[in-house]
């Protein structure tokens, strides 16, 4: 079985940095923001390595806490070989964990991360994520500078950073249980799309922590996403309803809603494991609305050598359910 | 649900590229272009005293030279996102697509980096150009002797 309950798992306490577009969007309020791309460094990659370096040094700050206080550091990020993490990491005395689900990579550093404190005798550790739309784009599509025409199911590397602080000790967040999912390829071979080779792998997720942990989706006050898009988000909620039966009354995507519908280089809706805990963070647990909270985060596990090749995309998708306390 | 159904489920979702208003765009911005070309061309024969191949090799320089400026100044990519097929197909484009390569590299060194990917686009325009030549120059000596 995919899904377990935790026994004492919290989250402390969040910092994030959000890039340029991404402060013009949604939301408002970040810890911190970036004017341009590079951050006061050379290159877009080593913007992305001082981004996280930001966040981590001010979550350490505000809490006064040293490097060897804290137990354990799982990161993960879009670029080759999770290179901006480790390099992050290489700033920090603390052990380290690399992880890597494309866009789901944050969940997945949520659920390792969770393992070390329930089952390690851990007391603590610190999750790390970070995007970055220049370094990617380079990465997985064109140069930055070239101008190709994209089609509108297209979706935008969010820019940001986002580290998390996880303790034993009880606080209002508590992270209640996991479902470690199952790579799914629906035969999508468009990387231009992909809210549509991410959602079967979203919804299968979400189907069997259902079923696992014998709940309804009624259970949930709020099933958020991560990086589908707005025309990913539909995709799921009909794959879900004809599939399953199941209707998703309380469902946001987080990519749909990070930018405002005027941005309109942003396509379809906000990429990137980053999406995800800025939303969160930043918007659904500072409206304190939402009391039982499932968090699906979504990766579409694609390479551009394959995608060359002419290769379906298989895509992965990991949930972890939070609870918050008054 | 099999990958066939999943795969009308999402073009049931997919909104529709509107290729008509693609084509007429295009088809009004490369022609805008082909206008600019030709006044200058004419103005280089009439005021500069060139011949006609002279002035039509000036232009080509002068069109590139414009859009790896625009390139490298930051808005040329914004244009060819929305005239689509009308900038990136004349020589503006091939200009285009080699100074955006060249900006993404100039850091990661000037073989590796600058060197190995500054075609990473045009490569195949000349490739395949250089390979059409050659077919099309075989043909025209078998039709024209």
């Amino acid at each position: 079985m995919a899904s377990k309950k935790f026994n004492s798992v919290y989250i402390l306490d969040a910092v994030s940095i959000a890039g340029p577009v991404e402060k013009r969007g949604s939301i408002r309020d970040y810890d911190f923001t970036m004017d341009d791309y590079y951050f006061n460094m050379k290159t877009f990659e080593q913007a992305e390595v001082k981004m996280q370096r930001v966040v981590m040094d001010h979550i350490l700050q505000k809490h006064h806490l040293l490097h060897s206080d804290i137990d354990i550091l799982v990161s993960g990020d879009l670029s080759n070989q999770i290179s901006v993490s480790s390099y992050a990491a290489s700033c920090y005395n603390i052990p380290f964990v690399g992880v890597y689900s494309a866009c789901a990579s944050f969940i997945e550093s949520l659920i390792v991360a969770s393992l070390m404190i329930e089952y390690k005798k851990k007391a603590n550790a610190l999750c790390v994520t970070s995007s970055h739309n220049l370094s990617a784009e380079k990465q997985f599509r064109f140069p930055i500078e070239y101008g190709a025409p994209k089609p509108n199911t297209t979706t935008f590397t969010a820019t940001g950073s986002v580290s998390v602080l996880l303790t034993k000790e009880p606080t209002r967040f508590k992270l209640e249980s996991y479902t470690i999912g199952t790579v799914v390829d629906m035969g999508c071979t468009d990387a231009s799309h992909m809210g549509a080779v991410m959602a079967p792998a979203a919804a299968r997720v979400i189907v069997s922590h259902l079923s696992e942990l014998n709940r309804t989706i009624d259970y949930y006050d709020l099933v958020l996403t991560g990086d589908l898009g707005c025309i990913g988000a539909k995709i799921l909620q009909e794959y879900l309803r004809r599939n399953h039966g199941i209707k998703m009354k309380n469902h946001i995507d987080s990519g749909c809603e990070l930018y405002l519908k005027s941005q309109e280089e942003t396509y379809s809706g906000a990429s990137g494991p980053v999406a995800l805990p800025l939303y969160l963070f930043n918007k659904v647990l500072k409206q304190k609305k939402a009391k039982r909270i499932l968090l699906v985060g979504t990766g579409s596990l694609h390479n551009p050598f394959f995608v060359n090749q002419k290769l379906t995309i298989p895509a992965i998708s990991h949930a972890v359910s939070l609870e918050v306390n008054p | 649900m099999n990958k066939d159904e999943y795969q009308k489920l999402v073009e049931e979702f997919t909104p529709k590229e509107k290729k008509f208003k693609n084509a007429v765009l295009a088809f009004l911005v490369g022609g805008a272009i082909g206008i600019f070309g030709q006044v200058v061309v004419s103005i280089f024969v009439e005021s500069f005293g060139m011949e006609m191949k002279e002035a039509c090799v000036w232009l080509c320089i002068l069109m590139i030279f414009i859009a790896s400026l625009f390139t490298a100044l930051g808005f040329f990519d914004n244009w060819v996102s929305k005239c689509k097929a009308g900038l990136f197909l004349p020589t503006t484009g091939f200009a285009h697509s080699i100074t955006s390569s060249a900006l993404d590299y100039r850091r990661d060194g000037f073989i590796t980096g600058l060197g190995a990917n500054f075609f990473k686009l045009a490569g195949s325009v000349i490739l395949y150009g250089m390979v059409s030549a050659f077919f099309l120059s075989i043909l025209g000596v078998i039709i024209y002797g």
